[in-house]
């Protein structure tokens, strides 16, 4: 039995993703034997978000729909991870939180547009994180960890 | 018959996070193409006003994970420029070893993690099987030699934390640069094959095509002169003068034109009209496909950047082998109102910042135009054309074909990935 496991990217440069295939550099076969990437847009267009045993999750939450899609991952995965600091603590994606009443004006029309929320948050504000991976990129031995934690407890290995 | 349909693709998988496109065929007529970005605004250039002008780069470098280093080299030129900072011969060489070091890896991640499927006829490289495992090994070896060059004169391959303005804080570590020299001559030999697999690919779509690059006398894709293929000759800091923004309502991205038409930059624009500098070893071994270029059939973007990976293997090495990195006294400068523009050729294309700055050092104004921006009015055109000419096809095969020639140019990571989720209407 292999862990279930999506990778998904909200509002952020992708830079975790990025860790993520390099972490494959040295972890590609042995993965390919404990993991089984459900949901990984990078590398598969074929995925579906049902049943999972651990999603990861990188960036911030700045729109109603990125809120909405969120909560379903939420409620099909086991265990939610967030990994990196835009998805831990919403940073740096929400750097519009604290322009000045000028600038947030500047950009009103392009929020109003294309269906963005007054507020960008990190994911513990909407949903139940169980376990963050910080950093910008993320920590990648930390990632490892918290991975070789799930492996664990859903008795992969 | 009159044919009549839509094809809507949400969630394009991503361009530099996400797109989708809609196509409208109407009684035999292709009505509407829209190539939407849907990528959320992070405001970044409302967000550096104000700042205080060393810390910007680093702050931009998050625009992009993995072109991190060229939106950083870039932005920290452009600031060098408005501070009349003249970096070390020392510094420039690092920089191009650091730039090469991320085109070997964001090269190799784009040809065989996202193109090879579509060449073997797989979804994903995850249902690769015994066949194609070597190649998954020379995927990994090549994309890891790139990263390691990366952190050897970055600290990291993404958001390198010594590459500062006007000097690096570290010098590559004498032992770990032979680890490096070692790793990349190991995997000069697989890019042959690579090379070799889009050479051979039968992908093909042709048509008359503005090409646009920053020409570099080394081919390292940091200073140089602007050429078009139409002959024009641009220096770095006037490039803005000849793009035009186009806003396109339906996408988060405002789209450019180039002396108001369409146009390509990127690996292939770069290979039409630079590649006689191409390093000497990569024109020796690779003499029989670089002969290919000039050439028009977007595909051959991805050839181009196969042979870009062997050039930034070769230049390395050789830098590396013969340069001395000693610790240099640091740069002084004083702080002074001005303006300064720095482009760069990153992975995708030219990339432009402009950067504005007080007497005190904070950032007045800043403005970026990326190369996915400056190929988005051509992708869309070139859609256009591929429907129209496969009216008499199915719907899944001018979807596949779409996919195809959109991965083919390469738009910002993620997005050259494959699509989401499809809905016919």
């Amino acid at each position: 039995m292999k862990l279930k496991v999506g990778l998904f990217s909200f509002t952020s440069d992708e830079g975790c993703s990025m860790i993520i295939l390099e972490l494959m550099n040295d972890n590609f076969f042995k993965w390919e034997k404990l993991i089984d990437f459900k949901y990984f847009k990078l590398l598969k267009s074929k995925g579906e978000i049902k049943d999972l045993d651990v999603a990861f999750v990188e960036g911030a939450i700045s729109t109603f729909k990125e809120e909405r899609r969120l909560k379903e991952i939420r409620k099909n995965s086991k265990k939610l991870v967030a990994i990196g600091s835009c998805a831990v603590n919403g940073s740096p994606s929400n750097q519009r939180n604290f322009f000045s009443e000028d600038t947030k004006r500047e950009i009103k029309i392009i929020l109003d547009e294309f269906g963005h929320k007054d507020k960008v948050s990190a994911l513990n504000e909407i949903v139940k994180v169980d376990d963050n991976v910080p950093g910008c990129p993320m920590d990648e031995n930390k990632f490892l960890e918290i991975l070789n934690k799930y492996l664990k407890e859903f008795k992969v290995i | 018959m009159h044919k009549d349909f839509e094809i809507s693709i949400e969630g394009l998988s991503k361009i530099e996070g996400h797109a989708s496109l809609d196509v409208k065929v109407r009684k035999n007529k292709v009505e509407k193409v829209r190539l939407k970005i849907s990528e959320n605004k992070r405001f970044y250039t409302q967000a550096i006003r104000g700042k205080q002008f060393q810390t910007v780069p680093q702050l931009v470098s998050r625009i992009c994970g993995t072109c991190s280093i060229a939106h950083l080299t870039c932005c920290t030129e452009a600031v060098e420029k408005a501070l009349e900072i003249e970096p070390s011969q020392q510094t420039l060489l690092l920089r191009k070893l650091m730039m090469y070091g991320m085109m070997i890896r964001d090269h190799a991640m784009h040809l065989y993690l996202f193109c090879l499927p579509d060449i073997f006829g797989k979804d994903s490289v995850l249902d690769f099987d015994e066949r194609q495992h070597e190649l998954i090994h020379h995927a990994f070896e090549v994309k890891k030699a790139g990263n390691d060059l990366s952190k050897l004169i970055g600290g990291r391959a993404i958001h390198p934390p010594y590459a500062q303005i006007g000097q690096f804080l570290h010098l590559p570590d004498k032992n770990e640069t032979k680890k490096v020299i070692e790793e990349l001559k190991i995997v000069r030999s697989h890019i042959f094959e690579l090379v070799r697999i889009f050479y051979d690919c039968p992908f093909f779509f042709r048509k008359r095509t503005r090409f646009v690059a920053l020409t570099t006398p080394d081919f390292s894709f940091l200073e140089g002169i602007i050429k078009s293929s139409q002959g024009l000759i641009i220096p770095e800091k006037n490039y803005w003068e000849h793009l035009h923004r186009v806003i396109v309502p339906y996408s988060q991205a405002a789209g450019y034109e180039f002396e108001g038409k369409d146009f390509m930059v990127g690996a292939l624009a770069r290979m039409n009209l630079n590649r006689e500098k191409l390093h000497r070893e990569t024109k020796k071994d690779l003499a029989k496909y670089i002969r290919m270029f000039p050439s028009e059939n977007i595909y051959h973007n991805n050839l181009a950047q196969a042979i870009e990976i062997m050039h930034c293997i070769d230049h390395s090495i050789e830098i590396l082998e013969n340069i001395d990195f000693k610790k240099e006294p640091k740069i002084d400068f004083k702080l002074k109102k001005g303006k300064g523009v720095g482009v760069i050729e990153a992975p995708r294309g030219t990339l432009y910042y402009a950067i504005s700055l007080d007497k005190g050092g904070k950032i007045l104004y800043g403005n970026l135009v990326i190369p996915t921006a400056q190929n988005q009015i051509k992708m869309e055109n070139d859609i256009r054309t591929l429907v129209a000419q496969n009216l008499d096809k199915n719907k899944q095969f001018i979807r596949n074909e779409i996919e195809k020639l959109i991965r083919a140019y390469d738009p910002c990571m993620t997005c050259a990935t494959h699509f989401l989720k499809v809905n016919w209407i």
